[in-house]
């Protein structure tokens, strides 16, 4: 059977994302299975991770600009504290959620990490700390549109992720002139 | 410092007058086994509902449920905490595509601890639905009706009589102004404050959910609570329910419990009751390899999908504020018959951050300036009506290589045509309420400002999974009833075709989708039904129970 150029790609790409996801996930799992020691994650501030590795808090602490932009504080140290609750409460969801779908968000996060797939699926040429928020703005609008209904569920579930820590904390809620619930105050607490 | 609301459950657990039997499954250190007369799996609408009225007859009830105990002095109102304490899989839960998103309650209550509050009776058209294409003749407008009554009075189910807040006052001026009829939805509260965040628990206590009403009242008639604790399997043999069997949660290391740990539990029982909601119930039963000589348990469960477009208004609408979704429109349930091209209601939801926040399209500056202007925001949403037509079939539960449910649910071609029409109509109705800017939640949806432009662009947007943001709060189905066992899992009396002593007692017993909101449908269905099996099990039946 002759297969047109374009639908061998395709059909390539879909193997990559498919059975990759798994291989992937025991090559990275099994190259770094030490979860993160809160001093090495001394540049995004000290962390007590629960689920998340050091790459994964770098991997989330570079992603917070770009879909977060916007609303994140422009201030240097106010943008460093609000990315590192984010970090945490990402941590949190994490560890929230079933072993199943923690399973199916690790495997996103090894395709992420690991350089090849990285690259090629991703686009990213740089190690996430140091890709340009163009390259990563980039990247998440070719998931966000991309042909695999696989790729755009990841993208949507980063993106959500990370909304959704983000704007659960109150440190958001300035920018979007939400005054928050009335707890305090009208409940005598 | 403790809250100035009294917390009436925490009240009544240091009470030893009160003597409650309450255990919590996540810190048994040894296995355990129960004998009674009824275990009822789940406590959200019809579990609840079940336990009141099996334990006022006077049999020995225990309930399980797999979530936390959590009550009023609990509640924060923050979206982060109640997100993952109070729903299945932290509000998560989504269909095997991704496609839709479930939001479904996990704490003792069930979802009736974090609805809305809005209550329907079953649509008489549903109702004669269910008449003519299952036999269910029993549930005529007319034999439903005095369930229906029972359980209002019990949960103070009255029209709402405080004003809408602005996002609901927009849905009335909208259809208003285009002629569409709409009216107001009554509540299950008492002494309501008006404060809209309804989804994270009611910190006030008004809200008449089963977790301040019919539970309370079986613990009070010596039920037993399990709760923190995972049912995974039914044991049977020749036609009968042997036994229960459910294993304690592992404490996660976010304080919520994500899974079983080790500790078994097991139940005796002479009668068991599946009200785990659709979705888990079918699940459980899957497990437990019941007789489905049809292949029907899992099958036709349903969602109403539901559709959503944002308006920007000239004037602050602080939508998360004052009670959620008190307006409703059911004019594009009546505009075909219940057999054509699939109908919606429209509501008003609660906009709060974070909900908000994962149901707006894109990233970046894109998300920002939706979110910058949620004070000024409003939602309307389109409930779709599945399950009456060849080509709404619903989606199948099944069972993951760990055991757990997943919902297979393709959005089929009927059910987009329906989400398409479902956004047009919500524009042209925000439009008509004066708002400035429509746009549809949906990865392509653009900010419009004008009925033609919107108009002209939803009628081109691509309708496919995962670029319209499809929800559903409501899943129904999956061990529907029915008279002919070769189209149902139970009987109209909701016990099980081929099992004598199982019944399902919630929303997965419907055949179809309801049309409505459905907490009043399944504390009705299940008032009925619970009183019938307390007569059959030769319970003593109260004064204050219908029929």
């Amino acid at each position: 059977m002759i297969i047109p150029s374009k639908r061998r790609t395709f059909l390539k790409a879909g193997l990559v994302a498919s059975v990759g996801l798994g291989l992937i996930n025991q090559l990275h799992t099994s190259a770094k299975a030490q979860p993160a020691n809160p001093s090495e994650a001394s540049d995004l501030g000290t962390f007590d991770l629960k689920k998340l590795k050091n790459a994964d808090a770098v991997l989330i602490a570079a992603l917070a600009p770009v879909i977060l932009a916007g609303t994140l504080p422009q201030a240097e140290d106010a943008r460093k504290i609000a990315i590192s609750e984010v970090v945490d409460a990402f941590d949190r969801t994490i560890a929230g959620l079933s072993p199943l779908v923690e399973g199916e968000i690790r495997e996103l996060f090894s395709l992420l990490h690991f350089s090849l797939t990285r690259k090629y699926l991703a686009g990213v040429s740089k190690p996430w700390d140091e890709a340009s928020s163009t390259e990563i703005a980039a990247f998440l609008s070719s998931w966000r549109n991309h042909r695999f209904a696989l790729l755009q569920s990841a993208y949507q579930a980063l993106a959500r992720l990370m909304i959704a820590c983000w704007y659960g904390n109150p440190l958001s809620w300035g920018a979007i002139e939400y005054g928050g619930p009335p707890y305090g105050k009208e409940l005598g607490l | 410092m403790a809250s100035q609301i009294p917390d009436p459950i925490k009240i009544a657990l240091a009470d030893p007058a009160r003597n409650w039997k309450v255990i919590d499954g996540s810190s048994l250190d040894k296995h355990i086994a129960i004998e009674c007369d009824v275990v009822i799996v789940g406590t959200g609408a019809g579990g609840g509902t079940a336990a009141e009225i099996l334990s006022t007859a006077g049999l020995a009830v225990v309930m399980i449920e797999e979530g936390p105990f959590k009550s009023s002095s609990d509640f924060r109102m923050r979206e982060r905490d109640a997100y993952q304490q109070l729903y299945q899989e932290s509000a998560g839960r989504q269909t095997k595509d991704k496609g839709i998103t479930i939001l479904q309650g996990r704490s003792v209550g069930g979802s009736t601890t974090v609805n809305w509050t809005s209550s329907f009776r079953t649509p008489p058209d549903t109702l004669k639905y269910w008449q003519q294409q299952f036999g269910l003749k029993d549930y005529s407008v007319e034999a439903m009706l005095p369930w229906f009554t029972q359980m209002e009075t019990r949960l103070n189910i009255e029209p709402w009589g405080v004003p809408p807040n602005e996002n609901n006052d927009i849905l009335r001026r909208g259809c208003d102004a285009l002629g569409i009829p709409n009216a107001a939805i009554r509540r299950n509260v008492r002494g309501c404050w008006n404060l809209g965040y309804c989804g994270m628990g009611c910190p006030t206590n008004a809200k008449q959910s089963m977790l301040v009403t019919t539970i309370p009242s079986a613990l009070d008639k010596g039920a037993l609570l399990i709760h923190s604790a995972r049912v995974e399997k039914l044991a049977h043999g020749l036609g009968r329910v042997t036994s229960l069997s459910a294993r304690g949660m592992k404490m996660g290391a976010a304080g919520v419990c994500t899974e079983a740990g080790d500790i078994k539990i097991t139940v005796l029982a002479k009668h068991y009751i599946m009200a785990g909601g659709a979705i888990n119930n079918p699940a459980v039963l899957l497990r437990s390899a019941l007789p489905d000589p049809h292949g029907n348990l899992g099958m036709r469960t349903f969602l109403h999908p539901s559709a959503a477009c944002a308006a920007i208004m000239a004037n602050k609408v602080e939508a998360y504020s004052g009670a959620p979704q008190t307006i409703y429109s059911d004019h594009f349930l009546s505009t075909q018959a219940i057999n054509g091209e699939i109908g919606y209601k429209l509501e008003a939801p609660p906009i709060h951050p974070v909900l908000a926040g994962i149901t707006l399209q894109g990233f970046g500056i894109e998300h920002a300036q939706w979110m910058k202007r949620l004070p000024n925001m409003h939602v309307t949403i389109a409930l779709l009506r599945d399950g009456f037509h060849p080509e709404s079939v619903g989606g199948k539960v099944g069972i993951r290589a760990d055991g757990s449910a997943q919902l297979d649910y393709p959005i089929s071609e009927f059910v987009w045509r329906g989400v398409r029409r479902s956004l047009l109509s919500m524009a042209e109705i925000e439009f008509a309420a004066n708002a400035k800017i429509v746009v549809p939640m949906h990865e392509d949806g653009k900010p419009y400002t004008s009925w033609k432009e919107a108009k002209a662009e939803i009628e081109n947007l691509p309708m496919k999974t995962l670029r319209a943001h499809i929800a559903s709060a409501h899943v129904m189905g999956g061990c529907g009833m029915g008279v002919d066992p070769r189209k149902a899992v139970v009987r109209g009396d909701g016990r099980h075709h081929q099992i004598e002593n199982l019944s399902v007692f919630d929303g997965s017993a419907f055949p179809t989708s309801i049309g409505a909101n459905p907490q009043l449908s399944i504390y009705g269905m299940v008032a009925r039904n619970a009183s019938l099996l307390a007569k059959a099990l030769g319970g003593k039946l109260g004064g204050n129970i219908a029929g």
